[in-house]
């Protein structure tokens, strides 16, 4: 399996194929949400709703053989599609890889700069709360 | 005459500008307009010639200070048709002008049981203050309910007046749905039953030709930045007898006639409402906007908006899946829509590519999207520099988004 890194060179390599222009980008990241699994209807609770973001994003997480799941959900097309891109890089992954990533593909594709300051706080917060995850699952293994 | 936009659009240096490789359209002028050159020269003069604090200075700068910002008062005045400027308050916008009466009116007049009409058209700011004058006096919040086109129930409303109705705030102009409220008649009927009203004019001073004595309004608060003018300046006027007999709303300089430590006497009105020093340079700077008004025309920029909001109205029902929110009668420059299976967050953003500037949510008009069952809405807001050929751009880009939205 590509470490975190190399998926994140892969995808900041598919998004300089679209080059500059804007509407495409949102328009392929718009489709990229398209990829989410479906999320399950019972996280779909105001528990699972990351604050801090514009729209509506729940975000649940399960641990299966040592590795973090993610699912994850939101009301708008642009945030699930980003969603999907944070989780196919941090999906499947082992808390410690998780915690110790450091993702910078969202300023490498440009992402900040399309999303303006209140969208980008929101994507911190998602990054954050991944994290989060990650942080209770090794305390746990490390219980 | 109809108003020339082209040589309008040359009075406003912001227009001038590419965002994201495409000309600006700037579509969210119900959020705040865009300032002509006179409002930003009047700032910079300000602080290069004239700054000194008002009212008080025995010298030059301060009295030539004090005269510009009283003769603002006076355009305000000239402006809504008030009696005297006395009248006019300065305030830092409409939602210190409605809180202003909530705290000083609203704990004199208002006590426990006594009600406070307002409708489920509101902005947050014309509801929250009255909930929290409520929650501490013990009154009572009554909601005039809407249409699903987004106009007030009329009859509804003359159920819900009683001997008990103490005030009636009402919003003049519908922020998100563009709804024109017939002000006089609501009025009239608050008046019969011996309530007072205040119009929430932060949308219709722009648009509509106000006069607060034709309409007998009790207060009228707006703000400046949605009139040309600069940011953090609201006006709230005020009928001289309510104005007296309120209490002052915060207390410090200007406001006192003499202070000791046994007992404050007050000034008078309007300088007993405006404690500390005010925005002295946006005050002055907004004389130049008002008087870019007057001389456009009030009338001229009414037909004008008027104008771009049926032809916005007619090409944009074109597009396939479009759905426009508010559809009363009597509307403002706002549209409002919905394009179907779309987030208005994600058709906001598309647009912004594009160059597009609208606004996308709730507007801050929470209960009334509640009742609509919408999470939010597009809306584009039009001003006097905005122009049919923008109408068109915004359209094809919108039947874009859509067709590519499709695919």
């Amino acid at each position: 399996m590509s470490t975190i890194a190399n998926i994140q060179d892969e995808i900041v390599a598919e998004f300089e194929i679209l080059g500059e222009d804007r509407e495409s980008t949102i328009f392929y990241i718009m489709e990229l949400g398209g990829n989410l699994e479906p999320y399950p209807e019972t996280f779909r609770k105001d528990e699972y709703i990351i604050q801090g973001c514009q729209s509506k994003v729940w975000l649940v997480a399960e641990e299966e053989e040592g590795k973090v799941i993610y699912k994850a959900d939101s009301n708008t097309d642009i945030t699930k599609g980003l969603i999907s891109l944070l989780i196919r890089v941090l999906n499947q992954r082992s808390p410690k890889e998780i915690l110790e990533a450091n993702l910078d593909f969202i300023p490498r594709i440009g992402m900040g700069n399309i999303l303006g300051s209140q969208r980008s706080n929101g994507l911190a917060a998602m990054m954050i709360q991944m994290k989060r995850y990650a942080l209770a699952f090794q305390t746990k293994q490390n219980a | 005459m109809p108003i020339q936009v082209n040589s309008i659009r040359r009075l406003f240096p912001i227009l001038h500008q590419e965002v994201n490789g495409y000309p600006l359209i700037y579509f969210d002028n119900a959020a705040t307009t865009q300032k002509p050159q006179v409002v930003l020269d009047a700032l910079t003069q300000y602080y290069e010639k004239d700054n000194s604090n008002i009212h008080r200075g025995a010298h030059t700068l301060a009295d030539r200070a004090t005269r510009q910002y009283e003769e603002t008062r006076e355009s305000v005045r000239a402006l809504i048709g008030a009696r005297e400027s006395a009248e006019v308050i300065f305030t830092r916008g409409t939602t210190e002008s409605i809180n202003l009466v909530a705290k000083t009116f609203g704990s004199k007049f208002i006590q426990k049981g006594d009600e406070i009409l307002i409708s489920t058209l509101e902005h947050h700011s014309n509801i929250v203050p009255w909930q929290m004058l409520c929650e501490q006096n013990g009154a009572i919040l009554k909601i005039i309910p809407i249409t699903d086109a987004g106009e007030l129930v009329m009859e509804e409303f003359e159920k819900l007046l009683s001997t008990k109705t103490k005030l009636v705030s009402i919003v003049h102009a519908s922020n998100a749905l563009g709804t024109i409220n017939p002000a006089k008649e609501i009025i009239a009927s608050a008046h019969a039953v011996g309530a007072k009203v205040l119009l929430d004019g932060a949308q219709s001073a722009s648009h509509l030709e106000v006069n607060v004595q034709e309409l007998d309004c009790d207060f009228f608060a707006f703000s400046a930045h949605k009139l040309y003018g600069p940011t953090g300046l609201g006006v709230l006027y005020g009928k001289r007898e309510l104005l007296e007999e309120m209490p002052p709303f915060l207390g410090g300089g200007e406001m006192i006639r003499e202070v000791t430590f046994e007992k404050t006497t007050y000034n008078t009105i309007p300088f007993k409402f405006e404690a500390g020093t005010p925005s002295i340079a946006e005050v002055i700077a907004f004389k130049p906007a008002l008087d870019f008004i007057v001389s456009t025309g009030k009338k001229q920029i009414l037909e004008h908006e008027n104008d771009l909001l049926q032809y916005a109205t007619e090409i944009l029902q074109e597009i396939k899946g479009l759905i426009p929110v508010g559809t009363s009668a009597e509307k403002v420059a706002v549209f409002s829509f919905n394009i179907q299976a779309m987030h208005p967050f994600d058709v906001g953003q598309l647009l912004d590519a594009k160059g597009i500037a609208v606004r996308t949510g709730h507007h801050c008009t929470q209960p009334l999207m509640h009742r609509l069952g919408l999470e939010g809405t597009v809306r584009a807001s039009f001003a006097v520099y905005n122009t049919r050929a923008e109408v068109e751009v915004f359209a094809q880009a919108l039947a874009k988004i859509v067709s590519l939205k499709n695919k």
